[in-house]
């Protein structure tokens, strides 16, 4: 016995593990109720109805959990995060326990009292959607007449009130001319701030592909104009963009890695990784109604799937790029490969990577007019 | 403007605050300072926590100097052309506002 001991002791000490990261950032959707109905909605096509939602001690519970866990920001969002009506409350607590607070909203329904609210409540930054540039563009993409008037109207009192503002813009074959404007637009309203995101084709999208892709030459023309604007702009407004993918060379470094920095809690009390990983039916995600954040993130098969290097195919492994993009997208490589292990195929190294941009090709060519406009399913159906 | 030997970018009588939106705490689960921001979030060095530390909304910038000469005994000139650069790079982000 005393032998077996000793050898152990002597024999050379098994390579560490990688310390677990701490998460910086949790994405909280309050619930997917919204106002609008953008086709590339980043809610699942199964929305959750408001009485599976959490109700506000859990909230409150998962914001003290997630502030001891090392998040240092919450981004509070939804659907439309203003439909709760315990959000100034929400917001208070997690003033309390040290997080930042960010409100994503769509700006639609919001009372000028309300932002007040909002505000006096500690928010420390607001995220508004625009889905055109245009009255014409916003309303038809969101299926909401006047929803651009009315943002214009939240995102002056947003300025007044003082709080930094964001303009949210995705961008897809229906307004990604329109970015000069978007910019323009963020400029005259104050923010300081865009995010010009091109649409992602998971859930939503990925139904409305056809109506929503737009050709390589809309791309690469826009990405210029962002690039030019960046320099034009610097100190005056901050660009973030988030990049179109299928005509791409290499896959975007998803989440900066899954279960790398942020985390994602859904209406129903799901912690998942980001917040299309649901479409991967092979995940099981745990809920905060069951378990403490910190051993979700930590043990939680789901975190676990994609963590790290360990799980990737050769050709990712073997890359240089293994810890630049960290193999890219699980949940595109379950749309296009049918396999959440297998190399996105947005990178060029991807057996399948002629085949994504043949998609993209077609979809921009096949120029599908109508939107199947996000909704929930029919109530006969649903629960 | 005035002849004077330095040319700093800031006034010695202005008042830094952070803006709306920016905030400095101490992050216990990484042990460090962290300014967060808008989709940001910036560790500061540990100069830069000094003078963070000491942005209040009340101290003006030359208060801000004297008691980092107080409290780290460094010589004026230095601290002044630091903290000045900081602040200054600060309110060109719109992290930090400057009133008179």
């Amino acid at each position: 016995m005393n032998e077996r001991v000793n050898v152990a002791s002597h024999a050379a000490p098994a390579p560490l593990r990688a310390p677990l990261p701490i998460p910086y950032g949790m994405l909280a959707e309050l619930t997917h109720r919204c106002p609008l109905m953008c086709p590339y909605c980043s809610n699942p096509v199964e929305l959750d109805r408001r009485n599976a939602e959490l109700d506000t001690a859990t909230w409150l519970r998962v914001f003290e959990e997630a502030a001891k866990l090392g998040v240092l920001q919450v981004h509070l969002s939804g659907g439309e995060p203003t439909a709760r009506r315990d959000l100034e409350e929400m917001i208070r607590h997690c003033v309390k326990v040290g997080l930042y607070t960010n409100l994503i909203t769509a700006g639609v329904g919001v009372t000028p009292e309300r932002l007040q609210a909002i505000s006096d409540a500690g928010i420390d930054h607001v995220q508004l959607s625009f889905q055109g540039a245009t009255p014409e563009v916003t309303d038809h993409v969101s299926n909401f007449k006047g929803a651009h008037e009315r943002k214009l109207a939240v995102a002056r009192e947003v300025r007044r009130l003082g709080l930094p503002l964001t303009i949210n813009s995705v961008v897809h074959r229906a307004n990604i001319h329109q970015i000069p404007d978007f910019l323009e637009l963020a400029l005259s309203l104050g923010a300081r701030r865009i995010e010009i995101a091109h649409a992602q084709y998971y859930g939503w999208a990925l139904r409305n592909r056809g109506a929503l892709m737009p050709t390589r030459e809309q791309v690469f023309k826009a990405l210029d104009v962002v690039e030019e604007a960046r320099v034009r702009l610097k100190g005056v407004l901050t660009i973030d963009a988030v990049v179109p993918d299928y005509y791409a060379k290499y896959p975007k470094a998803c989440m900066n890695g899954w279960g790398r920095q942020s985390l994602n809690v859904t209406p129903s009390g799901k912690v998942l990784p980001c917040h299309a990983a649901e479409m991967i039916p092979s995940l099981d995600f745990w809920n905060v109604r069951e378990h403490s954040l910190a051993e979700i993130w930590q043990a939680s098969p789901a975190f676990n799937a994609f963590r790290g290097t360990d799980w990737m195919p050769d050709l990712c492994r073997s890359c240089e790029r293994k810890e630049i993009d960290w193999g890219g997208c699980r949940c595109q490589a379950m749309a296009i490969a049918g396999d959440a292990a297998a190399t996105d195929p947005a990178c060029h190294k991807s057996p399948l990577h002629a085949h994504l941009l043949a998609l993209a090709e077609a979809d921009a060519a096949a120029d599908v007019a109508e939107y199947d406009y996000r909704r929930f399913s029919t109530p006969d159906r649903a629960q | 403007m005035t002849a004077e030997t330095t040319s700093t970018r800031l006034p010695a009588n202005g008042v830094p605050k952070l803006a709306r939106g920016v905030r400095l705490r101490h992050d216990e689960a990484r042990g460090q300072w962290v300014l967060l921001a808008p989709e940001r979030v910036l560790q500061p060095d540990p100069v830069a926590v000094e003078i963070l530390k000491r942005v209040d909304g009340e101290r003006t910038i030359e208060a801000i100097i004297d008691d980092l000469i107080l409290a780290f005994s460094v010589e004026r000139g230095r601290v002044a052309a630091d903290v000045d650069a900081f602040l200054a790079g600060l309110a060109e982000k719109g992290m930090v506002e400057v009133s008179s």
